[in-house]
């Protein structure tokens, strides 16, 4: 199973505005690339990437072959309420990863 | 056309007169050569990809594997604890064999050994990550590699075959890691060539790597014929830098452009 | 011209699967690249007919990059970040790369800060284009120019 890190504050203020930093292992191939034999290495990235905060989408990326490996994705978010944030990666070849974090809002 | 224009530099580099060795004190990690967004990303662990394989170490240092049925952490317990500082001191002596072994091997070993498992291939994911997650315990810590009077005649080696000229462009590793390290070469910096940072992430390979995968690049840069991985003379060269870094902090996984 | 061309195979012929060794097949590269035309394609098939106007928006990215394979970058727009002005959503866009699109990036009046960060490949020197939506469906940019410093000729040949 490819790793993930995620980076959420463990804790937070009522109306902290918190960076989260997440990282998937992926190849991304960018599907532009040919074998000596003249063969197209097929396409094989992540498409899209999610986030939700207690069930509710707070942020979604479409992400094409121009992200480089091992994407990076970085965004905020206002701390609310006690509660898991879901992560979801999805892409080509049947790719589709999950992870989650919690996050203690006081 | 790029090759043209690096032998046309490679020989500019070649004509230079040989300098000596680099002063202790003028000694600076490929680190130093980097960008500022560079540099930000070894230093945040939460941003540094390198992690991602360190990661995937911890989890292979507690999975049991071979016949044995032991993982590392069955005999090592808490890498945290057994493994600190370790990895400084690689490639160490190995008595069996009679000639040093890098980490890589050290941990081959553990394998066929400990475990009765088969060995990892170098450069796959599951030896870099346990290598990566070994190599971390030492982060900060002072490189020493190369004191064991065993590994004498195996420092002089590596050391012959840093100062030796070899391939197309008849370069040797001294031309250009020990003379021209403050010169660009097609716009990247040569650097001193210190290997503290292994394995790391590099942005050009996108993925972690060995300190053999950046020598072979090396090797093969000049026009020379690689040494097979775990070679005795890639190991030899893995052990002359290790020495000629001593005292020089690790900081693995660090990145590299 | 020729040298540019050259260049670019160089940066493709890496990117991607550089993780395989040992048996590495030379890798060789379809000759394509994204035209202005496809940029401004790309770009009117999230705007549509709308007028898209330069400001409020910054692109932080290295105007010198290191190694076209992992170019850091951040986009921020400045906005309020209020349930009756905020940004829906980020686009990134590129000029010379195969394909003209990097990213979308979907938020909203909770994110609190309109910023998102991430890491690109960059095939060439070359304009790196943002566009925000905002709330009230205007849209605004920011174009960057970038030059693309290969890393050394030792490793063309891994
Ligand atoms: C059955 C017990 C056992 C298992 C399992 C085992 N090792 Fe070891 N390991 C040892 C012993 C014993 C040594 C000391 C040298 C020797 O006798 O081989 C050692 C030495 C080492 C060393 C060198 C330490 C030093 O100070 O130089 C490293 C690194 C290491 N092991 C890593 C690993 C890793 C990684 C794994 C899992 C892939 C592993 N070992 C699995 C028993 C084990
Ligand atoms: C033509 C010049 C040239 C020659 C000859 C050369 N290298 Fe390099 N080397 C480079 C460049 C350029 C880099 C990439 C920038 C950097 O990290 O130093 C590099 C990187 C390295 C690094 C990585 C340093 C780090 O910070 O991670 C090591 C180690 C290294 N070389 C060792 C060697 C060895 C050993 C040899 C001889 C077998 C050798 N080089 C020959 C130019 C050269």
């Amino acid at each position: 199973m490819p790793s993930a890190l995620i980076n959420v504050p463990p804790k937070a203020k009522r109306g902290d505005v918190i960076e989260i930093k997440t990282l998937m292992s992926h190849i991304m191939e960018t599907g532009y690339r040919h074998t000596a034999s003249g063969e197209v290495v097929p396409r094989d990235i992540i498409t899209s990437f999610a986030c939700r905060y207690n069930g509710t989408e707070i942020f979604r990326a479409d992400l094409y072959p121009a992200i480089a490996a091992n994407p990076f994705i970085s965004f905020f978010t206002t701390a609310t309420e006690s509660g898991k944030f879901e992560f979801e990666w999805i892409g080509d070849k049947g790719f589709s990863e999950t992870a989650s974090a919690s996050i203690t809002v006081e | 056309m790029r090759l043209l224009g690096c032998i046309a530099l490679a020989s500019a580099l070649a004509g230079a007169a040989l300098a000596a060795e680099i002063p202790q004190d003028q000694r600076r990690s490929g680190y130093s050569f980097m960008s500022a967004d560079t540099k930000a990303m070894q230093d945040d662990d939460t941003v540094n990809p390198g992690m991602l394989w360190v990661l995937d170490g911890e989890a292979l240092w507690k999975r049991k594997a071979g016949t044995s049925d032991k993982s590392c952490a069955d005999c090592h317990y808490d890498a945290r604890v057994s493994m600190k500082g370790v990895a400084a001191h690689y490639p160490a002596y190995e008595k069996a064999f009679g000639r040093p072994l890098d980490l890589e091997g050290r941990i081959n070993l553990c394998r066929a050994n400990h475990q009765q498992a088969t060995p990892l291939p170098y450069e796959s994911r599951d030896l870099l990550a346990l290598t990566a997650y070994v190599a971390q315990q030492s982060r900060g810590m002072p490189i020493e590699a190369g004191d064991d009077p065993d590994l004498k005649p195996f420092v002089e080696q590596g050391r012959e075959l840093f100062m030796q000229r070899q391939g197309q462009l008849n370069l040797g590793c001294a031309n250009c890691h020990d003379d021209n390290w403050d010169k660009k070469l097609a716009g990247s910096a040569i650097t001193q060539g210190h290997p503290t940072g292994y394995p790391l992430y590099r942005l050009e390979w996108q993925s972690l790597g060995s300190l053999q995968r950046r020598l072979r690049a090396c090797i093969t840069g000049i026009r020379a014929q690689a040494y097979d991985w775990g070679s005795p003379e890639l190991v030899a060269l893995e052990l002359y830098l290790m020495s000629r870094a001593r005292g020089m902090p690790m900081e693995a996984p660090a990145v590299r452009p | 011209m020729a040298d540019t061309d050259h260049t670019r195979r160089t940066f493709l012929g890496l990117a991607g699967g550089a993780a395989v060794l040992g048996t590495v097949p030379v890798v060789i590269v379809r000759p394509v690249e994204a035209t202005p035309a496809m940029l401004q394609t790309a770009i009117r098939n999230v705007v549509g007919e709308a007028n898209v106007r330069t400001g409020k928006v910054k692109l932080d990215i290295p105007p010198l990059v290191e190694n076209g394979n992992t170019v850091p970058m951040t986009v921020s727009v400045a906005s309020p970040m209020t349930a009756d002005d905020h940004v829906k959503s980020i686009h990134v866009f590129n000029e010379k790369n195969p394909q003209p699109n990097i990213g979308n990036f979907h938020l909203g009046p909770h994110a609190g800060r309109a910023q998102i960060s991430t890491r690109i490949r960059l095939a060439d020197s070359q304009k790196v284009v943002v566009i925000a939506r905002l709330s009230d469906d205007t849209f605004w940019s920011a174009t960057v120019d970038i030059v693309v410093t290969l890393a050394a000729c030792t490793e063309e040949v891994i």
